[in-house]
């Protein structure tokens, strides 16, 4: 079946999630909700078809019928404040602030446990974009310890990134471990203005042990940045994994690089891109889920 | 010591850095930072792992010191604000927090949980050398509005030049006023620590890093010995001792080097080519491991505009000269 949709959030994410549901065979987006009537994103909605409205989640709450799913575009305060209304309502959300209301998932990786979860949250870019890899690593062997850098381009980086910055090394570290299955996870994200500005690029270091199978492991992570790369298109490794030694354990280095879809945003913000291709995917996955 | 760190890879003892504390304090020196070379949390597989926790140095320090005050490097994105409260609650005092020169808003909730916890603040603007001074103060506004008490024109690359310097710390200086003092932080890669500290002084600055024999990242940094020696030929008070600094440089801090900071090929295509300093080691390691030219790695860091922290984008660097021979 079809799930309907509403966006809370005009800004930069909330459009650039609305074209890529408007491509979705699973999700169709109905409402988008802002609450600055001068909003470009709510325009831009007005134009495409949608009931756009800035007078907030009330309004949308007063809708009949009610959307079945709501993407949170907004600020983890507003989502918090947020989150119970839509439980309430027994509308589903899918969270795009760092909230985490609900669980943390990584459709490649462990949304399959939470299909029934009123609330999903997508933890943070960086996540989307590393912690798949971690998870390819270690279902082929134990990973004691993960370690990601983040770099995205300035002009990427909006004020609510920039306000929270100890927040998205925080969340994406405990996502590394929970959902990435290292036993430790070390989140590092770096800032880049340069100009033409650079598209997202991500390492991953994983530390394992020097007996295990290096062939299994490059081919595991070849997998996963395949599946990967089918809702998030412009995702891509830079280069085949290096092993080093590191002490007494084995290095693993992965590198990769995100190219945003251009939907709204330009390509070089992957980091965005892949946040909302990841909804996306999760929303059309509990449509599926749906059907059963 | 925490640039230091860099050039000894992380690999600080707590014996070494008591005997550094105690003899730089001996001399006078105001403030001492200790740290990983990339700030709190900045042991990594990226920057490489600490011999001893940073937090145990830094205990080490306060226990040594008489007078200085114990300093503390954070990066926002790399350490969290627990690692500020451990080194507080480990007795440091000062914390310094750096960002690149254009992303000060990302440090705003870090100086205002440094100020809750009673520390003095220094902001630091990094590889100051790719801003104009005009951004650079607009930066430093933000800084300083977000409870900094010394905003730092941080020549990262060792590529400011004499007036370049002046200017910068002016601007700071007039943007600023009575909000927050200017500091300035040199290396050496151009051969300039000294001269453009004296510069920086001229310009308004009050606060000056330097290291001891130089020990710092890329060429090192302003020989703090040779500046202090300057300062008292022209009349400038530091409150630091010629003779025993210098002393401290020779017999207890050159002992804790790996080797002497080189203005050589490598530190000085940094300071041309405007490369963060603390590439070099990794270019060194990376030249070795791909049978690569460390000096094209720093070319393309800075064709790249590399900044402070994206370390692992040299082996990237390193892997693509490997491939094209």
């Amino acid at each position: 079946m079809t799930l309907s949709a509403a966006i809370v959030g005009s800004g930069n994410i909330g459009t650039d999630l609305m074209y890529k549901l408007l491509r979705s065979p699973a999700v169709e987006p109905r409402w988008m909700i802002g609450v600055d009537p001068e909003s470009a994103g709510l325009r831009r909605a007005a134009e495409a078809g949608l009931a756009a409205s800035s007078a907030g989640v009330d309004w949308l709450l007063a809708q009949d019928p009610l959307p079945d799913l709501v993407f949170e575009a907004t600020s983890a305060a507003v989502h918090r404040a947020n989150a119970p209304r839509y439980a309430e309502a027994g509308i589903r959300a899918v969270d795009l602030t760092p909230a985490a209301a609900g669980p943390a998932v990584v459709p490649e990786v462990n949304l399959g446990e939470h299909r029934d979860a009123p609330n999903l949250n997508l933890i943070t870019c960086g996540g989307q974009a590393t912690i798949p890899m971690v998870h390819a690593v270690s279902r082929v062997t134990p990973v004691a310890y993960a370690e990601i850098v983040a770099t995205v381009a300035s002009r990427s980086a909006g004020p609510g990134t920039r306000a929270n910055i100890d927040e998205f090394t925080r969340t994406t570290s405990r996502g590394l471990e929970t959902i990435g299955g290292a036993a430790r996870g070390k989140a590092i994200i770096v800032l880049n203005p340069a100009e033409p500005p650079l598209i997202m690029r991500d390492t991953i270091f994983c530390a394992v042990s020097p007996d295990a199978d290096q062939g299994a492991i490059t081919k595991s992570i070849v997998d996963v940045a395949a599946a990967v790369s089918a809702y998030v298109p412009g995702y891509r490794l830079l280069d085949e994994p290096q092993f080093d030694q590191a002490g007494d354990r084995t290095r693993v280095g992965i590198f990769v690089e995100v190219e945003g879809a251009g939907d709204f945003m330009p390509p070089y913000a992957g980091n965005l891109d892949i946040m909302t291709a990841a909804a996306t995917r999760v929303g059309e996955e509990l449509a599926r889920s749906q059907d059963h | 010591m925490r640039d230091g760190s860099h050039a000894k890879r992380h690999q600080f003892t707590v014996t070494e850095v008591t005997a550094i504390v105690a003899a730089l304090d001996d001399a006078g020196v105001p403030v001492i930072e200790v740290t990983h070379g990339d700030g709190l949390g900045g042991s990594s597989f990226t920057y490489g792992l600490s011999h001893t926790p940073e937090q145990e140095l830094i205990s080490a320090a306060v226990r040594a010191a008489t007078r200085a005050k114990i300093a503390f490097l954070m990066l926002p994105g790399v350490g969290v604000f627990d690692d500020i409260r451990a080194a507080a609650g480990n007795g440091a005092t000062v914390c310094r927090i750096a960002t690149h020169c254009t992303e000060a808003d990302i440090a705003v909730q870090h100086f205002g949980i440094a100020r809750d916890l009673g520390l003095e603040t220094v902001g630091f603007l990094m590889m100051a050398h790719s801003s104009p001074p005009e951004r650079l103060a607009e930066q430093a506004r933000i800084m300083a509005d977000a409870g900094c008490q010394c905003v730092y024109v941080v020549d990262s690359a060792g590529a400011l030049v004499l007036d370049q310097v002046g200017d910068r710390v002016a601007a700071l200086v007039a943007e600023l006023g009575a909000d927050a003092q200017v500091g300035f932080h040199g290396h050496e890669n151009l051969g300039l620590g000294v001269a453009n500290s004296v510069l920086a002084y001229r310009a308004g600055a009050k606060q000056i890093d330097g290291s001891t024999r130089r020990f710092g990242a890329g060429a090192g940094n302003t020989p703090v010995e040779a500046f202090v020696g300057v300062c008292d030929k022209l009349g400038i008070r530091t409150g630091v001792d010629f003779f025993k600094i210098v002393d401290a440089a020779e017999d207890v801090v050159r002992p804790a080097m790996t080797d002497e900071c080189k203005l050589d090929r490598m530190a000085l295509i940094m300071g041309y080519a405007g490369v963060y300093s603390s590439f070099l080691m990794h270019a060194y390691a990376l030249a070795e491991r791909y049978r690569v030219s460390g000096a094209e790695i720093l070319v393309k860091a800075g064709e790249r505009r590399l900044v402070g922290g994206q370390e692992d984008q040299l082996i990237t660097i390193a892997r693509e000269l490997a491939a094209h021979g």
